[in-house]
Formats: C-alpha cells, structure tokens, sequence
C-alpha cells in the first residue's frame, strides 16, 4: 500500500472512532480556551512572540558555536556530553551509560525526542526496566500506544478508559473509577516507590543554555524533578536545536511557552539544572549526561526554506488549533509529531517519499502561524512541502523525496490548465467550448462529488455577459 | 563519539544560514508598585491551591508548633543549619524533628516513606507568576522541597521580586548558577486524565507558604 493510501486508512479509522473524536474536541476546545484567556492582551501577545522568535532565530543563526559554548560549559560544570547522528546511536549510548553502571531500573520524565528513537523499547528489549512516570505517558505505556498529542500524550483517553487500564494493570488497587483525583493518588503511590529505588532517571529538555550550561525543564507533576533528582544517573536527551545563547533568553521563551501551551502563567516547577551532585552536597545524580541528537535535524538546518521549522518549543499550540487534528486526532498522523508541526517536521525528517501525504491533511486555514508563539510561518511550510512533494519546480530546498508525490495525469492537467491561462486565442475557444457543451460535463469526479454536486460551466461566459451589458473588451 | 560530534558541527556550518542580530533585552510588562508585589504572589499562590500566610508579629517556629500537631504532621524534616536545629531544640514534644544531615543514598527509602513535612528556606519569590525561588545547597538539599507530601517554605516578605527577569539580572544569575535552582508554583498537579485538574502527583501534596519579616525572630 502507498502512504496516501495508509494514510487514508489510519483518517477513517479515526474518524470512526466517535468516542475519540469527543475526547479530543473536549480537550482541545479547553485549551484554546485557556491560551485565549491567559493572553488577552494583543500587544504583550505579540512583544513576547517577537521576543522569542527572535531569540530561537539568533540561536538558529549561531547554532555550531552555541553548541561547543554549551558543551564546554557542561563540561566544566561536571555534566557529561555525548553526540549522537541518530537515534540508534543515541540509543546505544544512553543503554551504555546504563549498562557501565550495572542499572537495571530507570524512570523516564516525558521526552518527545525519545519517541523519536523508540528508546523505551531498545532498552526493555535490553532487559531494563522502563518506567514512563508523568501520569499522560504512564497511561500510555500501559496501553502500548504512542503519545497522541506532543504535550498531553494520552488526551484521546477519558477517564473511564484509564480507569479499565488500571483496573487490568494493578486488580489489587482499590480506587474509584469515576473520580479523576482517585486515579491520580493511585498513580502516585505507584510510582513512587518506583522513584525512591529507580536507578537512572532519563529526561528530555526544554531549553539548554549555552552560555552557564544549564538544562532547563518545565513540568507541573515533579515526575521531572524526581526522575533527574532521585536516581544516582541522570541522562537528559534533546535535539541539538534546543540550545540558546544567554540566560536572559529564558524568561521570555519560558513564559510564552506555558501561556500559549496549557494557559498557565508557570508551570509547578521551573527546574534548572546546572550539574552533577557536588562534593558537599548531599543528593542529587551524581551522574549527569546530555545527549545531543542530530536526527535530520543538521539537514533541515542547512536549507534556507526550511530552517525555521527549527525555532519550534514544543507547546503543542500550533496541534491544540487546528481544525484537521482535532478532527482526526494525533495517532492518524502515524507520526512522532502530529499536527501541523508535525507535518511540517516529519516529511522533512523522514522524507517525502515516506510521509509527504501528510501534507494533505491541511485546509490552509492559517490558524496554527497566527498562534506559533516562535512565529513560524507553519502555513507557508505547509504550502512549499506540497510544491516539493509534486516539484513544482520553484525551489532551490533539498528537502528529501522531492517530487515523489507527483502524478502524471494531475501534472498533464495543470499543464494544459497554464497553456489555456497564457494563451488568449487558446483561452477563448476553450471558454467557448466549455460554456457551450456544459451538458457533458462529468457528472462523477471521483472524491470531490462523494460529498458535493459536480461543478458545471454557466451557460455563458462572464466575458459574454458583460460585453452583452455594453463592455468592450474582454 | 567525536566522529559523531565533529560531522554534526560539520553538516551545522556547511551550509550557514543567514546572520541574524542578538535579541534585544527582555522588557516584561508587568511592573508593580512595591506595595502590589505580596498580593499578587499571594493571589496567584492560592489560584493553584497553595496556601499563604502571614505570620505578623509571630515567628515560624511558634507557628509550626502550633499547626503542625493539629494538622497531624508529626515526623518534620529540616535543614542541617542553626535555624534549623533552633527549631530542633524548641519543637512541641509530639513532633519528631531530623535535620537533612546525612546523604541521601543512606536513607532515601526513609525519606519517601517516613517523612510528613519538610520545611525550607527561599531565596524569595515572584510575583508576577506566583513562584518560590531556591536554590538548593548542601544544608537543604533539593529532594527537601521534592518528596515530603507537605512542603513548607519560609519567604521574606522583603525578598518578593516583580519577574523572573528581574531576578535574574538582579542577581547576576549568569554568572553564579548553582548545581540546581527551582521556581516553585504551588503543589504538584497533572491534567492529564480528561485535562482535568488534580493536585499532589508526585510531587508535594500541599504547598504553605509562610511570609515572614527580616526582622522577626524565630518565635
């Protein structure tokens, strides 16, 4: 099957799924809600995305540099830094660090940048114990299913089905299935044995400073703060975009990002962790290793069109707005990163060859650049990605499986579409044509008439019309 | 490893993209008169179910004696400072006081399983966003504010700083980072069944926040 077909299969396979479909709009009508209160003000709006769009760009601009400043500083600092070109080798070096200390347990705080190596699974097929610790990623786990949304991974479920998951899970728990806060200490008590024992605990990142080599991670629940805090191993994971220059960068992209993402003005905590437990202190890793993962993302980097994809901070805003996957979902996408991000990211990832189909869930609508708190132009993207995948041929971007997309009919058609439009003598006796034989204009045109009537020429011509009310030209 | 390193940074600077200026400084919007600091903490505090209070006149260590019996907080962990034995030394006969004066790896099953309260020191808070600061050190390590299902953390009502950005130049943060510093924002909390809210996940269950004067002593 190809992937406009696969595609096509995982759509009405969530379309079908009504129960999903009312979760998904419950939540993401809640969180456009809560964004929209907590930025009421259309001035500050725009000073803060200013701000961090141009804080991310800076970063962007000088990202080689950045990089070295951040690792030299962690270094200094007592954290170990490890580079990986994808993510098996990312995998092979954070099993390693495992390995070398004779661990065998870890709890993981969330990371999106893990799902994109499947590091869960490399490690249990590796006989570690893998505990996914914020409660959205817990649930999931237990489910076997990917995240399906970037901030809040198990937002298709409602609370009866995580109630029959922890039912199936834990038989001997007793706890009321109806009552979210029941569910919550259940989970609590749980995997909090689980932190007091774990140990290594692995993170993603927020933000990584260059300038004090700093990992900075945003978290309400404290699975984040435990999982880098409790365990004598701390392994910490992000795409080498993530740096940013100077300290000063924080306040701005921290505060856009929890008010665009959930509407908080904070989260709970703010955690920013500068190195390994030192010699007189009494807890804290007294390991602490970030890995700083390519995974295309050095490819999207260097092409001009494209690199602005990279400013992106993860909150999840651009998928909480848009009107394809509130519809369809995050697990129809069949991707790590779901939404319009998603489809902006993954086929440059990926390749268009594999994933450009995504491209298509799109109705151009615009709503997920007018709220990018970093300002990428995500519909832009969105409309050069389809050019590349039918190559267009208006670009100088390098972006993989260019092209690949294309069909011969559908470019025959626009062809002879642009010769008809350039050509007046060409026109005019296809505007004849057309208006005169309406009657045998297709009834059937495949999946545009499976819901709408088929379009058909007007007797005459707009062009007749007005030279009949006494226009001269055409 | 470094094969790994040095054709990441070669692929980064092969095809550079385009200068751009450093970003201007942060200017936040919110800027209140002194005075608006504390109630806008305080407001923002108790919108997450944090609980604040004003001792006045009275020291910590009366309060604790005072509350903690009657909330049923008995076993109480605090800092290995002079304050902290002070308190220690002065504590109602049915509260069982321990300093944080061991390393963790020796009694970290005691810590998540027999502990009620901790109480810690801040280095002051924000106002603009409600949030304690601290920077843990080695007399109140970082899992004191983390695992204990109550947190109770003392802030001088003089140290209530507008924003974050503030604070950080202020301060010189840049230059000074320590191994670990946290803004705190009220008890833990998920929305992640039905994004609805339920507080004390993992971390703290209950957050109260004492506002005390420089120049109040302990009782």
């Amino acid at each position: 099957m190809n992937q406009t077909e696969a595609f096509k299969q995982r759509i009405d396979a969530a379309l079908g799924n009504q129960q999903v479909r009312d979760n998904f709009r419950k939540a993401m009508d809640g969180l456009m809600d809560k964004r929209a209160e907590a930025l009421q003000d259309p001035e500050e709006l725009q000073y803060l995305r200013d701000q961090a769009a141009a804080v991310r760009a800076y970063a962007l601009a000088n990202l080689p540099e950045l990089l070295e400043q951040l690792e030299q500083r962690l270094l200094a600092n007592g954290i170990e830094v490890h580079w990986a070109q994808d993510g098996a080798e990312a995998n092979r070096i954070i099993y390693g660090i495992i390995d070398q200390a004779g661990g065998s347990t870890v709890v993981k705080g969330k990371s999106m940048v893990s799902e994109e190596s499947g590091l869960n699974d490399y490690l249990i097929e590796r006989g570690i114990d893998v505990l996914e610790s914020d409660l959205g990623e817990f649930i999931i786990q237990l489910a076997n299913e990917p995240p399906s949304h970037i901030i809040a991974p198990a937002i298709h479920k409602n609370r009866h089905q995580v109630a029959e998951l922890f039912q199936r899970f834990f038989p001997d728990e007793v706890f009321d299935a109806d009552d979210i806060e029941d569910m919550t200490a259940l989970a609590r008590r749980i995997l909090r044995e689980k932190f007091a024992r774990a140990d290594v605990g692995i993170s993603g990142v927020n933000f990584a400073v260059a300038e004090t080599g700093t990992i900075c991670l945003v978290e309400n629940e404290g699975n984040g703060r435990l999982s880098t805090t409790a365990p004598d191993i701390h392994i910490a994971i992000t795409g080498i975009e993530k740096v940013v220059a100077r300290l000063e960068d924080i306040p701005p992209l921290v505060e856009i990002l929890t008010r665009t993402a959930t509407g908080q003005p904070i989260t709970t905590y703010f955690n920013l962790i500068s190195g390994a437990r030192k010699a007189d202190e009494k807890d804290g890793p007294k390991q602490v290793h970030l890995v700083l993962l390519d995974n295309g993302r050095g490819e999207i980097h260097g092409d001009a069109d494209f690199i602005d994809t990279l400013r992106c901070i993860r909150c999840g805003t651009c998928i909480n707005h848009c009107p394809v996957y509130v519809q369809m979902g995050g697990h129809a996408y069949g991707t790590v990163y779901p939404g319009p991000i998603g489809i902006v990211l993954e086929p440059q990832r990926q390749g268009i060859d594999r994933i450009g189909a995504l491209t298509s869930a799109c109705s151009l609508c615009g709503a997920c650049g007018e709220v990018c708190p970093v300002e990428i132009p995500l519909p832009q993207l969105i409309n050069q990605l389809r050019a590349e995948a039918v190559d267009a041929g208006r670009s100088r971007s390098r972006v993989h499986g260019k092209g690949s997309l294309r069909k011969p009919r559908e470019s025959a058609a626009w062809k002879l579409w642009s010769l008809l439009y350039a050509n007046p003598v060409l026109y005019r006796s296809f505007r004849f044509l057309a208006t005169r034989l309406r009657a045998l204009s297709p009834k059937n045109t495949g999946p545009w008439t499976r819901y709408r009537s088929a379009p058909r020429p007007a007797a005459r011509s707009l062009a007749d019309l007005a030279r009949q009310d006494g226009f001269e030209r055409d | 490893m470094t094969e790994a390193r040095d054709a990441i940074l070669r692929r980064l600077r092969a095809n550079r993209p385009s200068a751009r200026p450093l970003p201007p400084s942060y200017q936040p919007r919110y800027s209140p008169a002194p005075g608006e600091r504390q109630a806008r903490f305080t407001e923002r505090m108790r919108a997450v179910q944090a609980e604040v209070i004003e001792l006045g006149e009275e020291g910590w260590v009366n309060w604790a004696n005072r509350e903690l019996p009657r909330r049923k907080l008995k076993r109480v962990l605090v800092g290995d400072h002079a304050e902290g034995q002070a308190f220690a030394a002065m504590a109602d006969p049915s509260l069982s006081v321990s300093a944080y004066s061991e390393q963790i790896d020796s009694w970290k099953s005691r810590l998540f399983h027999q502990v009620d309260v901790a109480i810690t020191g801040t280095r002051g808070a924000i106002a603009e966003t409600g949030s304690l600061l601290l920077w843990p050190d080695a007399s109140e390590p970082r899992l004191m504010s983390l695992v204990p299902p109550v947190h109770i953390a003392l802030l001088n009502r003089q140290q209530i700083y507008p924003t974050l950005a503030e604070v950080m130049a202020g301060q010189n943060w840049a230059q000074s980072m320590p191994t670990n510093a946290l803004l705190i924002s009220g008890p833990s909390k998920t929305a992640d069944i039905e994004q609805t809210l339920a507080y004390g996940i993992h971390g703290p269950q209950q957050l109260i926040v004492l506002i005390i004067d420089q120049t109040s002593g302990l009782i």
